[in-house]
């Protein structure tokens, strides 16, 4: 698993990147009410805003981690947006991207690092 | 952080777990580790504890009620003369322009008015009080908090206190002896539930909310469920929803101006912006406060520029609070639409990153007020 700076979590499953955020930006954020999810098919540039969270307090964007094509999307967080703060790092994933440059992500943390910035 | 004031109950929002925030000049707590949908839940359901302390409390004497009332009508439109004693009315300062300067809680407590007014206006309320008026002192009250208790069993938990507060009906006052200290208490609230506010001496307050805390079914609420929890009770939020620009009849509070105060009445005008207030009472105004049900899941925040149609280029209204309502498990809004658009029913778009989302106008409050009258 990589880390961004943004709190996303990037897991690598064979040729696709899953992201979703991690569990201390969902407790930052509050309850999830409302998250709007990007169309499957689009092609995505690094830094695009991808995801849009409303929380009970604010609205916040996912940027894009690396370039590539949003091949799937879960379309669980539409009716249940609070699956996002239950299982941040599980059942609360956002996206699945197909990356077309995959070397973008050796410019994440790791686990230690990214622990090492939240503390 | 070290220039924020912090109120008496400070130290034990934090070991009550409270994530704190700047509010109006104070470190206040803005959700404790129930987090805000579950104090909102739980404050419909249950009864939640509000720390208010940041509120101003103020009293207006002059050589009776009456001279303190009278006084205070020259800029107040609002029958505070025929309030009865121990009964407590809703009122707004207003300036020449009939905008309004702040709202406020006024109380006849028999010899002198006691007023709760707005966190961030109260030195200048005070100030303006004071400038304006003469032959009476108006006394910020610098040792006493500010608590609420809100929801359906508040009543219960407070008359187990003292068995006088269930006897209380919605906006009555008395003072009260709880844990062993007197305080003025009103039935009322900013929740749309049944529920007090109970102004304690500061030197007491820890020992009241603990007392408070101590029942099962009471736990700390901060200032996110707060916001929700008035926002579906249709309560205007000053500084976002009311200000110096809008006027009682475009806020939909001409119910808070007495027929006393109004063109024909016996005590009618004498505050500032008489003029545009009372004719705009007659006439009505040009713009209007309402309610809006975003019809799809998206929240529509203050700001949010609302248009008679998805394609016109001339916005007809502003969303001035929104968010979701927890107990309506929907996005709820308010805000002000050209009166043309007012009517519930309507449809309008709010202009959400970019995209024209379709809102319902709707009657509010958003739940049903649950006050004890």
């Amino acid at each position: 698993m990589k880390y961004t700076e943004e709190h996303e979590w990037l897991r690598v499953e064979g040729d696709v990147v899953v992201v979703g955020i991690t569990e201390h930006a969902t407790s930052q954020l509050g309850d999830i009410v409302f998250v709007e999810l990007p169309e499957v098919g689009s092609t995505v540039v690094k830094d695009d805003e991808i995801v849009v969270i409303e929380s009970v307090k604010a609205a916040s964007d996912i940027l894009a981690p690396i370039d590539g094509e949003v091949i799937e999307v879960n379309d669980a967080l539409s009716d249940n947006p609070g699956l996002a703060n239950e299982d941040a790092i599980g059942d609360g994933w956002f996206v699945k991207i197909a990356p077309s440059d995959p070397s973008q992500m050796d410019t994440y943390m790791d686990e230690a690092a990214y622990n090492a910035l939240i503390a | 952080m070290a220039d924020l004031l912090q109120t008496s109950l400070h130290d034990l929002h934090l070991e009550l777990g409270a994530r704190m925030v700047p509010f109006a000049g104070y470190d206040m707590p803005v959700q404790y580790p129930l987090g805000v949908l579950q104090e909102h839940l739980h404050t419909r359901e249950k009864t939640g504890l509000f720390d208010v302390s940041h509120m101003g409390q103020v009293i207006v004497r002059g050589i009776d009620y009456a001279a303190a009332a009278t006084a205070l009508e020259a800029l107040i439109p609002v029958d505070i003369l025929g309030l009865g004693e121990d009964r407590q009315r809703y009122g707004v300062l207003t300036n020449d322009a009939g905008g309004i300067i702040d709202d406020l809680m006024l109380a006849n407590r028999g010899d002198h008015v006691f007023i709760v007014v707005n966190a961030a206006c109260k030195a200048a309320d005070i100030a303006h009080m004071t400038a304006h008026i003469s032959d009476v002192t108006v006394t910020e009250i610098t040792d006493r908090a500010l608590l609420a208790l809100q929801g359906p069993g508040a009543a219960a938990v407070l008359a187990s206190l003292d068995p006088r507060a269930a006897t209380m009906r919605f906006m009555d006052v008395a003072n009260l002896d709880l844990a062993g200290v007197e305080c003025w208490v009103s039935r009322s609230g900013y929740t749309g539930e049944d529920g007090y506010e109970i102004s304690v001496p500061s030197t007491a307050a820890v020992g009241l909310a603990r007392a408070l805390l101590d029942f099962t079914d009471v736990e700390p609420i901060g200032l996110g469920a707060r916001n929700s929890l008035r926002l579906e009770g249709g309560l205007c939020l000053y500084g976002n929803d009311i200000d110096t620009t809008t006027t009682p009849s475009e806020a939909c509070l001409n119910w808070a101006i007495q027929k006393v105060r109004r063109a024909d009445g016996a005590r009618a005008g004498g505050f500032p912006g008489a003029d545009t207030v009372l004719s705009q009472l007659k006439h009505g105004a040009d713009r209007k406060r309402v309610g809006l049900r975003p019809t799809g899941r998206a929240p529509m925040r203050d700001g949010v520029q609302l248009f008679a149609d998805p394609d016109s280029d001339h916005p007809i209204g502003t969303i001035t609070s929104g968010g979701f309502g927890p107990t309506v498990q929907a996005p709820i809004a308010m805000g002000y639409v050209q009166t043309a658009y007012a009517a519930p029913g309507t449809t309008v778009y709010g202009d959400v990153r970019g995209k024209r989302l379709p809102a319902d106008i709707v009657a509010m409050p958003f739940t049903p007020a649950k006050f004890k009258r």
